[in-house]
């Protein structure tokens, strides 16, 4: 018998604190998964977030910083330049990144820096109680929108791909999603291409990774995987909307 | 042989796996383990063909995928 | 060999820092400190440094928070407002125990304030200023000289305690020209000793390295705040530094730190000159707190007058360390200008 499918070394032991079939789970054993692929386990070091991923640092077997609600970005360019021939990610919800954290994502951004972001989008704001986030979609009933988001008072989700896509900084942005296997594969491709893409020095990458929290959602985790697909997808399209031909060349 | 092994203390009986597999061999087992979920379990191992896309989907890292390797040209 | 050098205060404390061995500086504009960000915008490239002028306070602190927990001496500098700012990350890199420095050029507030010099951010300073129990370990030069000096102080005690130190200088300390002698060779970084908790990437067999301020369970976060509570009674206990003139004789002693002490020792001489006995106390670690010889100078019998360009901040420190056994009075200033030599005297001479 061989394995087809274990643990990565990169990823610990520890049982996740999160909700039944919040998709956390699968996008930090993706990540896990990219490190071990590229052999840089001993050279990577995270920034965990404020949020449900909070907690990011205990499920990795890697040196970690826990950064302030929305800083990592700020945390990650500041190891990146002590440490300019390690890999420097962060891992980031909607919340964190695209309210509190828009001016240090932007800015990590426009400067190229040379780091990863993993951004979480489930379009709600999960640890404090399902409350708005920048990322609800118009209509979404949250503990903060009871009557569902009204585009009147509150304005329109924010498409954080497109939008960092019109700075020059950064090399490779896509959005991915994990609601399926298939889906699944392509974000680990995504993960790892930006991952590449701080190897070779490029710029700064970012994967937007759709996600579900089934439990904000008032939904079961099978309901939410396809509350995603069919609202969520419309609205965040998936594909690449950055990318370097040289690492086009490296992930073909 | 098993070719589908569930930790099931791991599992929080989120049912992902249950809605993936191809051969529908997942099912949720009727104890509880010591976090008081129903954890998911296959039974018909010999029906598993290894896709591994239950394992891809588990949010928990509860599933280990084998294949046969016996009879496989090197 | 030592050099002897005109400086300006925001260029020495510049300077100082990179002798000092710090590469990393993260800051953004604000008067009256900009000189410090533009002398290591000029610098650091030059030898292998990083200079970033971040999109906010927020961002610049949190640059130094991940530079300090990546190994290198991070700094940044700032002035009253944009030290607000920078509270909320200033109490995780205490909590986190990440070594770093933090200039405040102060100026006066409350709110935008003006832009001249004030002793107002002194509570902010020692107290935390942020939220949580933490403190920083906090210089008060009152020279160009004391500038350099005393930055390469912060950096040292900064790695030694794994804490967070500050220099408070204020906007005539910045702005300020005077020689400034350069006593010790600049410490190349790849001498410094080495930080094994620093996160650089998993190397050999060792667990993770985790920079983290975060205590969920209560008995963490009891753990937490007893490892910090005992870290800060051991800088309490070593690494008081302060200066006393004229005070052994005294009825009076003056205690004043940075500009306003500049103002009080002129002050002093000219009443001495007229026999008055009274004589300076200057705390230079603000905290921790000369609590113990101010405490000796009131069992003398000495009487205290505080002087600041606040409504009255450090003469709290001195009440708590007097507790009632000698008069302590007060005469600040609350309109951005430095108190005269003149006005000291005859606050002076008012109490004889």
């Amino acid at each position: 018998m061989e394995q087809v499918f274990g643990r990565p070394k990169a990823l610990s032991e520890k049982r996740l604190h999160y909700c039944p079939g919040c998709t956390h789970g699968i996008i930090h054993r993706l990540v896990a998964e990219a490190i071990d692929d590229l052999g840089i386990q001993d050279k990577t070091i995270g920034v965990a977030p404020v949020g449900c991923a909070v907690l990011a640092y205990d499920y990795f077997n890697l040196d970690f910083q826990q950064a302030a609600h929305g800083r990592a970005p700020a945390v990650a360019t500041g190891i990146k330049r002590v440490l300019p021939d390690r890999f420097v990610f962060t891992y980031q919800g909607d919340g964190d990144l695209a309210s509190i954290g828009m001016a240090e994502i932007v800015h990590a951004a426009a400067r190229g820096e040379k780091i990863t972001v993993i951004f979480i989008n489930n379009a709600i704001y999960g640890m404090t109680g399902g409350q708005m986030a920048p990322t609800s979609l118009p209509g979404q009933k949250t503990t903060t929108s009871p009557y569902g988001r009204d585009i009147n008072t509150v304005g329109y989700p924010i498409r954080v791909a497109e939008m960092l896509t019109t700075l020059d900084g950064p090399a490779y942005i896509s959005r991915v999603s994990v609601h399926d296997p298939k889906h699944i594969n392509k974000a680990k491709e995504a993960i790892r291409k930006a991952f590449e893409v701080q190897i070779q020095g490029l710029g700064f990458s970012l994967v937007e990774v759709l996600s579900t929290c089934p439990t904000n959602w008032g939904l079961s985790p099978r309901e939410a995987l396809k509350w995603l697909e069919e609202n969520m997808i419309p609205y965040y399209p998936l594909g690449v909307f950055k990318s370097p031909e040289e690492v086009s060349k490296v992930g073909a | 042989m098993a070719k589908v092994i569930f930790d099931s203390e791991r599992c929080k009986g989120c049912e992902l796996c249950v809605s993936v597999c191809p051969r529908g061999i997942i099912r949720m087992s009727n104890t509880l383990n010591s976090q008081g979920y129903h954890s998911a379990e296959v039974v018909e191992q010999d029906k598993c063909i290894s896709c591994a896309f239950c394992a891809r989907i588990c949010p928990d890292t509860v599933i280990e995928v084998y294949r046969e390797t016996k009879g496989k040209v090197s | 060999m030592a050099e002897r050098v005109m400086m300006k205060g925001n260029e020495a404390v510049a300077e100082g820092a990179i002798r000092a061995g710090c590469r990393y500086f993260f800051g953004y504009p604000i008067t009256p400190q900009n000189e410090v960000p533009e002398y290591m915008s000029r610098r650091l490239p030059k030898i292998g440094g990083v200079f970033i002028q971040a999109e906010s306070e927020v961002s610049a602190i949190n640059m130094v928070y991940g530079a300090g927990g990546a190994g290198g001496r991070a700094m940044t500098s700032s002035s009253s407002p944009g030290i607000s700012l920078k509270q909320e990350g200033i109490s995780y890199i205490a909590t986190a125990e990440v070594p770093c420095v933090i200039v405040n050029m102060a100026r006066g507030g409350p709110g935008l304030g003006g832009l001249t010099p004030s002793q107002s951010d002194y509570f902010q300073a020692v107290k935390g200023g942020g939220h949580g129990d933490y403190h920083l370990i906090v210089l008060a030069p009152w020279s160009v000289q004391e500038m350099v000096d005393l930055v390469g102080l912060a950096f040292d005690l900064a790695d030694k305690y794994r804490n967070p130190a500050m220099i408070l200088g204020d906007a005539i300390l910045g702005q300020m020209m005077e020689p400034v002698t350069f006593k010790s060779e600049p410490i190349d970084p790849k001498d410094l000793p080495a930080k094994p908790w620093a996160t650089v990437g998993l190397s050999g067999e060792r667990k993770p390295n985790l920079i983290n301020s975060l205590g969920l369970l209560p008995e963490h976060l009891e753990s937490i705040n007893l490892r910090l509570q005992e870290k800060y009674k051991k800088i309490a206990e070593n690494e008081v530094r302060f200066e006393g003139t004229d005070v052994d004789d005294a009825d009076l002693v003056v205690v004043a730190y940075g500009t306003t002490s500049r103002v009080a020792k002129s002050a002093i001489d000219q009443a001495r000159k007229d026999g008055k006995k009274v004589g300076l106390f200057r705390p230079i670690t603000l905290w921790p707190f000369p609590t113990k010889q101010i405490q000796e100078l009131a069992a003398a019998g000495k009487r205290f007058l505080v002087v600041e360009m606040s409504a009255g901040q450090m003469v709290e420190d001195v009440r708590l360390a007097v507790n009632g056994e000698a008069s302590v009075e007060f005469f600040g200033k609350l309109n951005g200008a430095i108190p005269t030599v003149e006005e000291v005297y005859r606050e002076i001479m008012s109490r004889f």
